[in-house]
């Protein structure tokens, strides 16, 4: 692969496997991801106003034959639990997330602190497949071998980008 | 009938089921339905089952995303989301989201007995005032209209399956019980709907 930013091995990653719908609720860390997809045509981008919104919208593409991700940040995740619990994982419908990971190395805002701490958990409690993004060597096969694993198996998948991946957000 | 268009307080309630199974008569085309949580999915499971209907066991609110996902993904197909007026005022932002996209493939049905019928009976903002037709509009959904009696129902609905929308169609219930209640086997409904829909073979 040529890419050599995070948002680039992504974008060429979500190509390769055909996953061409993205919604999402923007976050500043994933600017540079989400610029590069409205700006190539292959892609179906768009903002929910909520994030459980632009889940049932993944859901419903993939079972009408298009596959698709829900871009986010930590406490956009927050608000999933009760509808990863009750539509992806139990329908079988393979979601993908990514997730900006806010509140930690560095977060300035408590709230955002305390919220992040939360999603882990939720994760490991609904078994829910998910891998933290932390070094540019390995965004290609993570994300490559996440994509293959939640289709073949036919469950959501989450993938965390880590502010050692994206440099984060810090306070100036 | 007179030559006003008919408003939640003008509108005859309806039976839920009466109307589910009107809908669902009409549909010749293979036009996928996602019924929404509450009594909404259940009188669509005892209408009759299609392979192309998908039933809600939880994610409240999510039956006009879902839709809005399937009719993305398959836009020669008419998709049709059965919401209940609960439903939709938990994810109301949902409507803003197709007033903005403007799907043509997309039909809305809000099944509106001003209550949460399901967990008790306690009034919805919709009895109070929240008219959902005109949310609707607001939001740019042009074609969003209450349905006067049972056969203004049936046209509004014919009008939606043969023109571009997205088109919301909105109907004040009685309340009554639903009909059925549906399988709760959520990898079965899914498997069915994707062989519906033709992507599962
Ligand atoms: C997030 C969430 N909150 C609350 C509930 C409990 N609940 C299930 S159905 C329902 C009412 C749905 O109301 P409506 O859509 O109007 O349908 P109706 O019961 O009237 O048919 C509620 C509150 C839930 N399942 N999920």
């Amino acid at each position: 692969m040529t890419e050599t930013t995070w948002h680039g091995i992504i974008h060429a990653t979500l190509k390769a496997h055909d996953v061409k719908l993205v919604t999402y609720v923007p976050d500043n860390v994933l600017r540079p991801l989400i610029e590069r997809i409205h700006a190539d045509d292959f892609f179906t981008a768009f903002t929910c106003t909520r994030e459980e919104e632009a889940v049932g919208i993944v859901s419903g593409a993939w079972m009408g034959g298009m596959r698709g991700v829900v871009l986010m940040q930590t406490s956009g995740f927050a608000t999933l639990p009760n509808v990863l619990a009750s539509l992806p994982v139990p329908f079988q419908i393979p979601v993908l997330l990514i997730v900006s990971e806010r509140g930690t190395l560095g977060e300035f805002n408590i709230g955002q602190a305390m919220v992040a701490r939360t999603m882990r958990p939720v994760l490991d409690s609904i078994a829910m497949e998910h891998h933290t993004l932390s070094r540019l060597d390995e965004v290609e096969f993570i994300t490559d071998r996440s994509i293959r694993q939640a289709v073949a198996t036919q469950q959501p998948a989450c993938l965390i980008l880590s502010p050692l991946l994206t440099g984060g957000k810090v306070f100036k | 009938m007179n030559n006003q268009p008919a408003t939640r307080d003008t509108a005859k309630a309806v039976a839920r089921f009466d109307i589910t199974q009107r809908l669902v008569a009409k549909l010749h085309n293979e036009e996928a339905v996602i019924g929404g949580i509450g009594h909404t999915n259940f009188d669509l499971w005892a209408a009759g089952r299609r392979p192309q209907n998908f039933y809600m066991l939880g994610s409240m609110g999510l039956a006009i995303p879902i839709a809005l996902g399937v009719a993305i993904a398959q836009p020669q197909r008419k998709v049709i989301a059965l919401e209940g007026d609960g439903s939709l005022l938990m994810m109301l932002g949902c409507l803003a989201t197709v007033g903005a996209r403007q799907p043509k493939n997309l039909i809305m049905v809000i099944m509106d007995n001003g209550a949460y019928e399901i967990t008790g009976g306690q009034t919805t903002a919709s009895a109070q005032g929240t008219d959902l037709a005109a949310v609707a509009r607001a939001t740019g959904i042009a074609s969003a209209h209450w349905a006067a009696d049972e056969a203004h129902f049936e046209t509004l609905i014919d009008e939606a399956l043969a023109t571009p929308g997205p088109h919301l169609i909105a109907a004040r219930l009685t309340s009554a019980k639903p009909a059925g209640q549906t399988e709760r086997d959520p990898a079965q409904i899914r498997d069915r709907f994707m062989r519906g829909l033709g992507t599962k073979k």
